[in-house]
């Protein structure tokens, strides 16, 4: 139709970024091109967060998603990979509608605290996700879970390529 | 990324293709070790293993320091390239969920033109 043609000039695929501000500290951002309140929107409702959180790439399955988005209120996800499962939940601290979210992680002692802005500019909004760990040894473990997620080949190929990054700089 | 030259990939992925020099490099991934250590550990002679070790060396998989009579093989690792690594992995990740996260924004504010317009009638 006209109106979707018009809507949608091709989508410009935006750059994620990783920084470890600190020995606990990790920060993501990205822009998305729509407004804060449908990207807000698609961290908050289930059924649209259940459908981008698990990409195919990961390996596992979202089993089941529940979120109670408010102060106080609590959010469970249950994952399956192969025969296991596992789980990943905790409590949300602040609810700011369309603009940030804060919630703990409490599957241990070495959970972090997320934050996610979202800043709307131009019609785009710009997400700014903030992991903040109770140690350094937690962050480097869960920077390890999140390679194991995206599958062992893919890991494998990473250190592959660091391996051949590290003889490629050396004079 | 860094750019990795054609050679020096044909040389990796050739070093690689061997199951006992797989084993060396796990090996020293987990401690340096001397030839010898190497060839007794993968029940193997002093001059086989020299040669996969040269092959490793070769492919800049392994660099190797001789020291009186004992050579030690380590990975040819850094530290550096190793956190750079666990970055791009972690970013990775965010990476392929926020390409999901795009379809999903796209999609609702299709659907928010839609409704906007139905109001409108």
């Amino acid at each position: 139709m006209d109106a979707r043609r018009e809507s949608e000039p091709t989508p410009m695929k935006n750059r994620t970024t990783v920084e470890r501000k600190s020995e606990r500290e990790l920060v993501v951002t990205r822009t998305f091109n729509g407004p804060a309140r449908i990207v807000f929107e698609a961290w908050t409702k289930p059924e649209l967060f259940k459908r981008w959180w698990v990409p195919k790439s990961m390996g596992m399955t979202l089993l089941s998603c529940e979120m109670d988005v408010r102060v106080g209120g609590k959010y469970r996800l249950q994952f399956g990979h192969g025969d296991s499962q596992s789980a990943f939940f905790g409590t949300y601290r602040e609810v700011a509608p369309h603009s940030r979210l804060v919630w703990t992680n409490e599957e241990s002692d070495d959970g972090a605290v997320t934050t996610v802005t979202f800043e709307e500019k131009g019609g785009k909004t710009l997400l700014v996700l903030h992991e903040l760990y109770p140690s350094k040894e937690a962050l480097d473990a869960a920077g390890t879970g999140a390679a194991d997620a995206m599958g062992e080949t893919f890991a494998q190929l990473d250190e592959l390529l660091v391996t051949l990054g590290a003889s490629a700089g050396r004079p | 990324m860094v750019q990795y030259s054609q050679a020096r990939f044909d040389a990796s992925f050739a070093a690689l293709s061997d199951a006992t020099r797989r084993g060396v490099l796990e090996q020293l991934g987990r401690a340096d070790a001397s030839i010898t250590d190497l060839a007794e550990k993968f029940h193997m002679t002093l001059t086989g293993m020299k040669k996969h070790v040269g092959v490793l060396e070769q492919a800049g998989l392994v660099t190797t320091e001789k020291v009186g009579r004992v050579r030690t093989c380590k990975l040819g690792l850094r530290r550096l390239d190793e956190e750079a690594a666990w970055i791009e992995r972690y970013r990775q990740l965010w990476d392929a969920r926020f390409d999901e996260l795009d379809k999903v924004v796209e999609e609702l504010k299709r659907k928010e033109k839609v409704d906007g317009r139905k109001k409108r009638k």
